[in-house]
């Protein structure tokens, strides 16, 4: 469904006042994300997952250098396109919470969001009531500000807001953070579910163990450089169908299997990873 | 909320503004007792001299001068819950009539310059917000960050010259034309005679409100609610229509109602280059003939007025953010 062809992504920063550098956050990153799977996208803080999400939907920065293709059913995705999907073939769940209006009902936000999907307004309204119905909130919740509700009732009303647009392709970022193992199977289940009608689900996430369950394909990011795709099913036993060292270690480092920091830091740290830690 | 809140919300908001009222009462009173003006050579004027020492005597006995000052203020209170302001010698009236009528004028100025303010600066911040980086949003900043830095009686006194003296479009002073009586003034001659100070007042009360709002705006555009609404396909335009028009308009109420204040001592000056017989030109009428009781009333009535506008501020701001609840202390 989308093909991501040797995407190179730089930002600019300033090393004093008038030296504009470049940052590589992206680096040759080719993958293919077919319809009817959940993609794992996985890596640390930093490693350029929710950049790469940006990237796909074209919102980031107009001073960004993007280099490589995208292809979305074949046909490059250029700007253009990306403005005339968005919304409509693509969605973003985002990671912040913040991204619901806390001035706004939740009910009015999803409407908006069917809205611009391309639904005439009164049809906006009924499909937002039963999107949010479909994801168990209640007239209450509906009424409510983002304020009002509690974690995760907020990602299933981010998750509503994606599903709302029938967009054939969901990139959720990081739906699973700070949630309750309850609530956390719930949005990964409804992310299933997506997948299961024939979407394209991209799940970025830094939580290998929660991913696996519900991923077809399993991608490891390391600074901004794309380390191995596997299928979620070579991540398994002492993690030996897998070819690369750091992602062997990053599978063993879990708590379930060896817990065994010692392969990591036998890896040696990029000096970025450093920096974030 | 049922009606109990309510009642009390409304109860504690009166009480608050009781207790405002009380301190500005007792500050301006102070400021009176310290300040060099002999209220008995005030009440005389010229006539001083021809007043002996025995008869200033006997006026300060007669007017409680003698007293101190705790008792003198709990007589002016008394006399002021009871709805009595004093007698103001300039205009030879009750300071509440004085007050009443040229508050009347006042407001046609005060409240047409308010209202055109607030809703051109809102209006020209939201534009110049939505469309950062644009011609359209560098001309309203740059004409923003002008008249921020005007001072109003500069402009005023520029606008007089220009329209009024050498193009002749509109009157140069007053509130009607000379030699009228008032009741005679017809509304369009009232309208106007208001034009000039209104939109000088009104276009240096735009600048405050138009960079607040439209620093509001570039906040919210770079924030996640703009970068998911743009992720759903919304312009930069419907962006602003719908969370900007929200989010912004909370700095913009503030400002509006916390500027009535700073618009009321703006009109002071205003009213007196335009020589416009408003409450303005009264304070200061007040302030240079010692007219103790007429100023005491106006700094009561202006507090009262700033009050009022801030509790409306108050009140609105629980209406649009829901993550403020009035009443809740």
């Amino acid at each position: 469904m989308l093909t991501i062809d040797r995407l190179s992504l730089q930002l600019p920063f300033y090393a004093s006042w008038w030296r504009r550098d470049w940052t590589t956050c992206i680096e040759a990153f080719s993958l293919p994300f077919s319809a009817g799977e959940v993609h794992a996208v996985v890596g640390a803080s930093g490693a350029g997952k929710s950049l790469l999400a940006y990237a796909i939907m074209g919102l980031l920065p107009p001073a960004a250098r993007l280099t490589g293709q995208l292809f979305y059913q074949d046909q490059p995705l250029d700007d253009a396109r990306q403005r005339q999907l968005r919304g409509r073939e693509l969605a973003l769940i985002p990671q912040s919470l913040n991204a619901l209006d806390p001035l706004v009902r939740i009910h009015r936000q999803v409407a908006w969001a069917a809205q611009r999907a391309g639904h005439p307004s009164t049809i906006a309204q009924h499909s937002a009531r039963q999107a949010l119905d479909h994801y168990q909130l209640d007239a209450r919740a509906q009424q409510a500000f983002a304020h009002e509700l509690s974690g995760g009732m907020a990602r299933r009303v981010l998750t509503a807001m994606a599903h709302v647009s029938q967009a054939q392709l969901i990139i959720a970022d990081e739906p699973t953070v700070g949630l309750d193992p309850l609530q956390r199977n719930r949005v990964l289940a409804a992310l299933r579910t997506l997948a299961d009608q024939g979407k394209s689900v991209i799940l970025i996430t830094h939580d290998l163990r929660h991913a696996l369950p519900i991923a077809d394909q399993v991608t490891i990011m390391r600074d901004g450089k794309q380390v191995e795709t596997a299928s979620a099913s070579a991540f398994q036993g002492t993690g030996s169908a897998l070819t690369d060292a750091y992602s062997q270690a990053l599978w063993l480092a879990l708590p379930d299997n060896n817990f065994s920091p010692d392969v990591i830091r036998a890896q040696e740290q990029t000096p970025k990873e450093a920096n974030i830690a | 909320m049922d009606v109990r809140l309510i009642t009390l919300l409304i109860a504690k908001r009166l009480l608050r503004l009781t207790l405002v009222l009380l301190c500005v009462a007792l500050v301006s009173f102070g400021l009176m007792m310290a300040s060099p003006i002999d209220p008995i050579d005030a009440y005389l004027g010229p006539q001083m001299a021809q007043v002996s020492p025995e008869q200033r005597t006997l006026i300060a006995q007669r007017w409680g001068f003698d007293e101190p000052p705790a008792v003198q203020f709990g007589h002016w209170l008394r006399q002021l819950v009871s709805g009595d302001l004093g007698w103001s010698h300039v205009y030879n009236q009750p300071v509440s009539e004085v007050i009443g009528q040229r508050f009347q004028r006042s407001i046609a100025l005060l409240g047409g310059a308010w209202l055109l303010s607030a809703l051109l600066g809102f209006g020209l911040g939201l534009v110049a917000g939505a469309k950062e980086g644009s011609a359209l949003d560098r001309v309203i900043s740059t004409y923003a960050y002008i008249t921020a830095s005007t001072p109003a009686f500069w402009l005023a006194i520029l606008a007089v010259l220009l329209f009024s003296v050498t193009l002749g479009w509109t009157p140069t002073c007053c509130a009607g034309p000379t030699g009228t009586l008032s009741q005679e003034v017809t509304l369009a001659t009232r309208l106007h005679h208001l034009i000039l100070p209104v939109t000088t007042l009104a276009l240096l009360g735009v600048a405050n409100i138009t960079l607040h709002t439209r620093t509001r705006m570039l906040e919210l555009m770079r924030s996640d609610v703009a970068t998911h609404a743009f992720a759903q396909g919304a312009s930069r335009m419907e962006v602003a229509w719908r969370h900007g028009l929200r989010h912004a308009s909370l700095p913009a109420i503030t400002l509006a109602f916390a500027s009535l204040g700073e618009l009321f001592g703006g009109s002071i000056l205003i009213e007196q280059v335009f020589a416009y017989p408003g409450l303005g030109q009264a304070t200061v009428a007040a302030g240079l003939r010692s007219d103790i009781p007429l100023l005491l009333g106006i700094a009561l009535f202006t507090a009262l007025f700033v009050s009022v506008g801030n509790t409306i501020a108050d009140t609105l701001y629980g209406i649009i953010d829901p993550r403020i609840k009035a009443g809740e202390p």
